[in-house]
């Protein structure tokens, strides 16, 4: 067993206790520490994957930014003292049969296909090649999401209003 | 035990995948359901990545992978006033009684 397996295996076992917390917890503040930790997982399974930048980028817009995000929707939308903060749930049995079977599916799936075998080299810096592509190959979708990413900021500006009618 | 491949992290996808579905389908809270959307984000996001690492073209997979956070972070601002603007008019967030469009 190399160090990366055993680094997959605790950054991966962290990832998904902090995600079961995330669901399975009734108190709603648990439920975004548990994001959180799922995030910073998440983060390191990119470095893993040999994407730096990503990883970068995930941590300073999911963790800074989407998280702070919803902690504020939590606390704006929430009465803090008393039983407010618990957070009721919905079928769930039936819910968990369709995630399993779901589970099952896509597990069965990934371990039956034969996956092409590619050698692994020792992972690149990347950023200098991402801001290449964005500028070259990768120019109009670069234009578009930057005004989705503005429209969905004046929009959400709007409609967040106090006012907006 | 076979050394960590593209299956394993693909695995480690497929539960997350699911464990953001359950949340999603089982949470009241409107600000639960979107952690959720965002843990299925996440999964698929972990499978790009995945995808661009064990094969040849390097970081076509990594480009979508950002586009995908870009993405993941326009639509949690928009879902976020929305919620804000139905606890402003309803005084809760729970989904189930947001129901005034049920005949």
């Amino acid at each position: 067993m190399s160090s990366f397996d055993i680094m997959f295996y605790v950054i991966g076992a962290i990832t998904l206790f902090s995600a079961a917390t995330m669901v399975f917890s009734k108190n709603i503040i648990y439920n975004a520490i548990g994001l959180l930790f799922a995030f910073f997982g998440v983060a390191g399974i990119f470095v893993m994957l040999g994407a730096d930048f990503l990883a970068a980028t995930q941590l300073l817009i999911y963790v800074g930014g989407v998280l702070v995000l919803l902690l504020f929707g939590v606390m704006l939308s929430q009465r803090i003292t008393g039983l407010e903060m618990r957070t009721g749930t919905l079928q769930i049995i039936p819910a968990a049969v369709v995630c399993v079977g779901v589970a099952a599916i896509l597990l069965r799936m990934f371990w039956m296909t034969p996956w092409q075998k590619v050698e692994t080299g020792a992972p690149q810096p990347t950023t200098k090649s991402i801001g290449t592509l964005f500028m070259t190959d990768y120019l109009i979708p670069f234009e578009i999401v930057s005004v989705l990413l503005l429209a969905a900021l004046v929009g959400a500006a709007f409609i967040g209003r106090r006012d907006a009618r | 035990m076979t050394p960590v491949g593209l299956t394993h992290f693909l695995v480690l996808g497929a539960i997350l995948f699911c464990l953001g579905l359950l949340a999603v389908i089982t949470k009241r809270n409107a600000v639960t359901v979107l952690m959720g959307v965002e843990l299925i984000i996440n999964a698929a996001n972990i499978n790009f990545i995945a995808f661009a690492r064990y094969s040849d073209k390097d970081l076509d997979g990594q480009m979508f992978g950002v586009f995908v956070i870009v993405i993941a972070a326009a639509g949690a601002a928009v879902a976020l006033a929305i919620v804000l603007n139905i606890y402003q008019r309803m005084r809760s967030v729970n989904l189930d009684e947001a129901d005034s469009l049920a005949g």
